[in-house]
């Protein structure tokens, strides 16, 4: 029986709640402080009634308490404007941070893609990049991983409920970042990203079509095959993955269309874009702490820079 | 009715919702003779992108011809009075072609974004306004929502610095009293100093019926598309609107003659099919559909062997939005599934 690692979760909103209870069922994983930044909030309630340590404080009113409580993970729940604070400040203490905000400060990472990538660098700050990436990269990946891809498209329609405040304001950073991770994780020489958003009720499930153009004449396949295989990785953490039709071949476009079904813990279970990026987070963590636990890897502080 | 002395500025969006019936390849030449023509006509407006705004060329929208900087580039350069607009949809295109857009001499951007879901448009109104161009809102499929429910968006806009807010008539859907109700209560209680406009699609055969509604109940912008040319059954067409208003004695500043040379002599003859209240178009209206899915629909119906009126009618039953054409193919894979 492998030690469960603890983590602490900064943010107490939908996201950092409905990460506190798919954490709270992992064998690896044990969540143990909840970081908020207002003392009235629900969600730190909520996860003090579960038995976690809790502060109104911030990030600050934790730090001092990483030691002796032998935190390991943070997962940063809040937003891209206070994140590189959090990361530094965590960093320091040798926790390793795991990035759901759209900060990215640290390297992309899509589990089935690279995170093996990631945990043979012992990188310190992993970003989850955004939902739409994370439901559509393992696509585009699925494609390039057979042939070159010249251009990788993605269209991610999520329902209105599910796109929060801080989604709306800089929407602009959810194209560029997933555009941009299409490219680097997904592996198209060049990455496009479309969401949508729809107020329809009842709330529609998250639904994703990815497009790539290959090089060459696509090897029809190797590819399907490559996407079954894909779908099924992806699966392992978010169940409600499904092919939803494709792959379509047209000429040298590919084009699949995925529906994304959350697990309904804290969040509804339309909110597929938000189940795959607290369900990626977790699958990070445990895949880190799997090594950590194995003597294969150790983290360390990183160094305040001067 | 009488209009007389009433003040209309009208936009041309020939050259933007235009490029949906044209699977967004008008050449720069057909886009700087068009807009010249517009120009010498005397309409004060035209608008000049990929029909789905900037950025918008891919493949779920279709690749342009030509990348919007080129067209706007051209169009700028031929225009010696008209203002000319680029549109942009957040969610496809982003400030970064929006700073391409305003270097190419747009001096205005029209922010669109579905009628619920305004706040989403905040960033770049905003850039526009320190861009130092006109920022418009143009709330699309206004059809999905109560005049209440409008105003509440229309006025995030119009907080965020937009100079006018759009009901956009997307799908064709509206009749005059819905046009009526809804732009009435806009009037009423937005700022005086923010105008009102209306966009209006022809699938229902109600476009200009419904652009006078819009202007009797306090719109001063209207857009219509020379010819027609736009996306389902097409636009308000231009010249008609403005035989009409001329009519109701509306102070437009369009020349109706010239504009109706450009609509017979340059607009008519590049079109790929008529414009005209088909069965999909009709389809699309009736079941409140965004009009650029029209051909898409007969595409995939043809690949498919399915009816592309069965999959406009779905389409609106799942209260499908503006952009997701990508939604087109999936259905009409599960229709013909079902079909066996």
């Amino acid at each position: 029986m492998s030690k469960k690692l603890r983590a602490a979760i900064i943010g107490p909103g939908n996201i950092g709640t409905d990460l506190l209870m798919k954490a709270s069922r992992s064998t690896l994983i044990e969540p143990y402080w909840m970081v908020g930044v207002i003392p009235s909030s629900p969600g730190l309630a909520r996860a003090k009634s579960m038995g976690l340590k809790t502060t109104a404080e911030g990030v600050d009113g934790m730090v001092d308490f990483i030691e002796e409580d032998e935190i390991v993970f943070a997962f940063d729940a809040t937003s891209a404007y206070v994140h590189a604070e959090n990361s530094r400040k965590v960093n320091e203490k040798g926790v390793l941070m795991i990035d759901m905000t759209p900060a990215a400060i640290g390297p992309y990472c899509i589990p089935p893609v690279n995170l093996d990538e990631q945990v043979k660098s012992v990188a310190m700050n992993v970003n989850l990049v955004t939902c739409g990436g994370q439901a559509t990269i393992p696509m585009v990946a699925a494609v390039s991983r057979v042939q070159e891809v010249a251009y990788g498209e993605i269209i991610a329609t999520v329902s209105s409920k599910s796109i929060g405040v801080g989604t709306r304001q800089n929407i602009d950073e959810f194209t560029r970042t997933t555009a941009s991770a299409v490219e680097k994780v997904g592996g198209a020489r060049k990455g496009k990203a479309i969401i949508i958003i729809n107020p329809a009720e009842p709330p529609l499930t998250m639904r994703d079509t990815i497009h790539c153009k290959t090089v060459d004449k696509p090897d029809k396949k190797a590819i399907t095959e490559s996407v079954h295989r894909m779908v099924a990785e992806v699966q392992k953490y978010v169940p409600g993955y499904k092919l939803k039709n494709g792959p379509v071949f047209d000429g040298n476009f590919v084009t699949t269309w995925m529906e994304v079904e959350g697990l309904g813990d804290f969040l509804p279970k339309y909110a597929g874009n938000l189940d795959i990026m607290t369900s990626a987070g977790l699958r990070i963590a445990e895949m880190f702490a799997e090594r950590i636990n194995a003597g294969e890897m150790v983290l360390k502080p990183v160094a305040a820079k001067a | 009715m009488d209009f007389t002395g009433k003040k209309v500025l009208l936009h041309d969006t020939s050259l933007r919702d235009g490029m949906h019936a044209k699977r967004h390849q008008i050449t720069l030449e057909q886009m700087r003779q068009v807009a010249g023509g517009l120009d010498e006509a005397g309409v004060p407006l035209i608008e000049v992108t990929h029909g789905d705004g900037l950025g918008g060329e891919s493949i779920n929208y279709g690749f342009s011809a030509h990348r919007d900087v080129e067209y706007i580039s051209a169009v700028t350069d031929v225009v010696k009075k008209a203002r000319v607009s680029a549109l942009l949809l957040p969610g496809i295109g982003t400030v970064d072609h929006l700073k391409e857009a305003v270097s190419c001499g747009i001096h205005m951007v029209r922010v669109a974004t579905h009628c619920t879901e305004a706040d989403v448009s905040q960033q770049h109104i905003t850039f526009a306004s320190e861009m130092n161009i006109e920022a418009v809102g143009f709330l699309m499929m206004a059809h999905m929502i109560t005049p209440e429910g409008l105003l509440e968006q229309a006025r995030l806009m119009e907080s965020y610095g937009a100079k006018c807010v759009y009901c956009t008539d997307s799908a064709g859907h509206l009749l005059p009293h819905e046009v009526t109700e809804k732009i009435t209560v806009l009037r009423q209680n937005l700022k005086a100093e923010t105008e009102v406009g209306f966009h209006g699609h022809n699938n229902l055969g109600m476009a200009i019926a419904n652009s006078l509604a819009a202007i009797e109940a306090g719109a001063v912008r209207i857009d219509g598309s020379v010819a027609g040319l736009g996306a389902g059954a097409g636009n308000t067409a231009l010249e008609v609107l403005v035989a009409v208003l001329d009519r109701l004695g509306a102070d437009h500043g369009t020349d109706l003659f010239k504009v109706m040379d450009v609509a017979e002599d340059l607009v008519v003859p590049l079109m790929d099919q008529p414009i005209r209240v088909d069965r999909d178009a009709l389809a699309l209206g009736w079941a409140g559909v965004y009009s650029s899915f029209l051909l898409f629909a007969k595409r995939a119906a043809v690949k498919y062997g399915v009816s592309s009126r069965d999959i406009l009618v779905e389409l609106g039953r799942r209260k499908t939005v503006g952009g997701q054409e990508d939604m087109i193919e999936d259905l009409a894979i599960d229709l013909a599934r079902a079909k066996g």
